[in-house]
């Protein structure tokens, strides 16, 4: 209350040479602070309240989802409905909604795979635009140098993320934690500023205009459709890379990585090549971001280092961090949430940061692992042992 | 010695470990025969675990040779090798603090034991053919049966860090037996056991050592347990071998009994 005294209360009128003493405002401040930390600490009551609950109650409490998605009646019709909708939106919303749900779509995947990285591999990567601008900085040149179309800089990008997440990966195979984070930080940091320095290369901070977006069989389209189509790429790309994670997240190497992101001492005693497995989740996780970068030069059609700045990285660990690491489903609404809910409301935007602010401290109280935390596969047996494994 | 007649599979010579100036292990001796439990003993801080950690390759040992012959392999110098490779030679290993994977099921941390024996890649399992589908099956079937024969099979989807203390200690067992070794290096299995699970260690460790042919290296204090099931005993102090030999025979070591209890008395 005594802290926010010199902003709230006193306010200097510079025109007629005299000082205004608001003192409603620190009445306003006092009661407001009392009423936040009165809502506080009836949560903080009431979540202490629900674990005694839960040890005292033997069984083991199944997540809200996992109740949800079990109840197959509900679930299908739910997500036809979800298809649905996806797949009519460009029809029924503006070319603006659209292109916000692209950019949304852009970071799901963006946040899929840094939670290869982060959320199962458990190595904190800050430096993860470096591989979106990769991507995005491979399709741009290529078409300018070579005239290489869409398609063909799709998997180049995605190839290229990889590869340059190995390189990244090498020399960090001995990090971690702290000072891995630092060192990725350093890395994104360095292939921005290659791209704005060199500028023989990249054009520098101009950056490089008139990208083509993506055609259809040489079909000439205007501006809304190839919009639409860069919509549909997406979703497609989005369907693509959920199947992916969730494949490799119930693979034998998706075992082997959060194992290492368990106990890594453990984890090699235990046979696991710790280097090749830091670096398939490194170039994995690279992959996806190449692919975005790619898709974020088509759909802009314009590409220049200020779109790759560290905030980038920040707000797609945020997403990975907030939505549940290591969950899929948490990391879609992850993004969704922060991409969509800050261009929905930007009556508010002055207040963007300190509500992402006040949000992630929030969920670190209450929930610690994300809005939808990771639930590890079941396997079901039969008492004779032969097994029956559901998913 | 009793191992006469037996099988050489572990040998350890003259291995030497330094942290600059400090001599964690000087000109120690071992050697562990098939299907023999050996127990390696020792004061704190006599370098038991840095031995451990020397012969599975999170250390890389100043001196000495390390080899392993298995009975239907060559004979092989361990030394400096990974842990990984380690393993994947044949020798597992628990933790004396333990080091599960705490946010895994129980039958996912045998799973990772697995892991070694299994190639399944990125391609695999992305496109899950019918091989990766039959590798996965075969893994969580072995797991499995590894859980029941250890008395775990009730915990088998229970996160490892919801497990009592005793039973996480034989989920640690279990995972390494998953690797398939031929020798078990266990680090302090009964720390923090009470009387009645460390009786049941005792048979379990006897019943792998009979079912399965595995040797077993074991660092342990509690001497009833370290009595009753080696073959033969160690002693370190201060990183020098100071006796070995049968248990009768260390049990009336004046060199042991100076070690653990500072004078001559009788045990």
């Amino acid at each position: 209350m005594f802290l926010t005294f010199p902003i709230m209360v006193i306010r200097v009128n510079t025109i007629e040479n005299i000082i205004e003493w608001r003192w409603i405002n620190m009445l306003l401040v006092g009661v407001g602070s009392f009423l936040l930390s009165l809502v506080w600490r009836y949560l903080l009551k009431r979540k202490e309240y629900g674990l005694q609950k839960a040890e005292e109650s033997d069984e083991t409490q199944v997540p809200f989802i996992e109740r949800f998605r079990q109840q197959k009646k509900l679930y299908i019709p739910i997500l036809a409905i979800a298809g649905a909708f996806i797949i009519v939106f460009p029809f029924i919303f503006s070319l603006y909604q659209t292109n916000i749900m692209i950019s949304a779509l852009i970071y799901v995947m963006l946040g899929l795979g840094l939670n290869i990285v982060v959320g199962l591999a458990g190595l904190l990567d800050l430096g993860y635009v470096a591989f979106y601008a990769v991507g995005a900085y491979a399709y741009a040149l290529l078409n300018l140098h070579f005239n290489v179309n869409f398609w063909f800089a799709l998997p180049i990008g995605g190839a290229l993320g990889a590869l340059f997440g190995i390189l990244l990966g090498f020399p960090v195979l001995r990090l971690r934690g702290d000072y891995l984070a630092i060192v990725t930080l350093g890395f994104g940091e360095i292939i921005r500023l290659i791209l704005e320095n060199w500028n023989d290369f990249s054009f520098g901070p101009s950056g490089i205009s008139n990208i083509p977006r993506p055609g259809l069989f040489g079909m000439d389209l205007s501006f809304h459709n190839s919009t639409i189509l860069v919509y549909y790429i997406m979703i497609a790309l989005c369907i693509f890379t959920i199947f992916v994670v969730n494949r490799l997240q119930d693979s034998r190497i998706g075992r082997a990585w959060i194992a290492l992101r368990e106990d890594e001492v453990a984890c090699q005693a235990m046979g696991i090549d710790k280097a090749r497995t830091k670096l398939t989740a490194f170039a994995l996780g690279a992959t996806w971001a190449g692919m975005g970068g790619v898709m974020l030069a088509a759909k802009t059609t314009f590409v220049n280092p200020a779109s790759f700045t560290i905030w980038e990285s920040i707000i797609i660990l945020c997403i990975v961090v907030l939505g549940g690491m290591g969950s899929v489903l948490g990391v879609i609404v992850g993004a969704l949430v922060l991409i969509l809910l800050p261009e929905y409301l930007r009556a508010f935007s002055e207040y963007r940061m300190l509500i992402f602010g006040v949000l992630l401290v929030v969920m670190m109280v209450f929930r610690p692992g994300g809005i939808i935390s990771d639930v590890r596969k079941i396997y079901k047996f039969e008492a004779a042992g032969v097994e029956n494994s559901n998913e | 010695m009793s191992n006469t007649d037996h099988h050489t599979i572990l040998e350890v010579i003259e291995l030497g470990m330094s942290f600059g100036g400090l001599r964690a292990l000087d000109n120690v001796d071992l050697d562990v025969g098939e299907k023999e439990i050996v127990a390696l003993i020792g004061p704190n801080g006599a370098g038991k675990t840095t031995f451990f950690n020397c012969i599975t390759g999170l250390y890389n040992p100043t001196d000495g040779v390390i080899t392993i012959s298995p009975k239907d392999g060559k004979r092989e110098k361990v030394n400096g090798l990974k842990p990984n490779i380690v393993t994947k030679k044949g020798l597992s290993r628990t933790f004396q603090n333990i080091r599960l994977f705490p946010n895994m099921t129980v039958l996912e941390n045998v799973m990772i034991g697995r892991h070694c024996r299994t190639s399944s890649g990125i391609a695999g399992a992305i496109f899950k053919g019918s091989r990766t589908r039959k590798e996965e099956k075969i893994i969580v079937e072995s797991s499995y049966s590894i859980l029941e024969k250890i008395g775990l099979e009730n915990f088998v989807n229970e996160f490892a860090k919801n497990l009592p203390y005793g039973e996480q200690r034989r989920l640690e067992i279990a995972r390494a037996l998953a690797t398939e070794p031929f020798l078990l290096l266990l680090d302090e299995p009964a720390a923090g056991m009470n009387p009645q699970e460390t009786l049941e260690l005792d048979d379990l460790i006897r019943k792998i050592r009979d079912e399965e042919n595995i040797s077993i290296l074991l660092i342990e204090h509690d001497m009833k347990l370290v009595m009753s099931l080696s073959d033969r005993i160690f002693v370190v102090d201060y990183g020098k071998k100071i006796a070995q030999g049968t248990p009768e025979e260390i049990r009336n070591n004046p060199a042991v009994i100076k070690a653990y209890l500072g004078e001559d008395i009788d045990a």
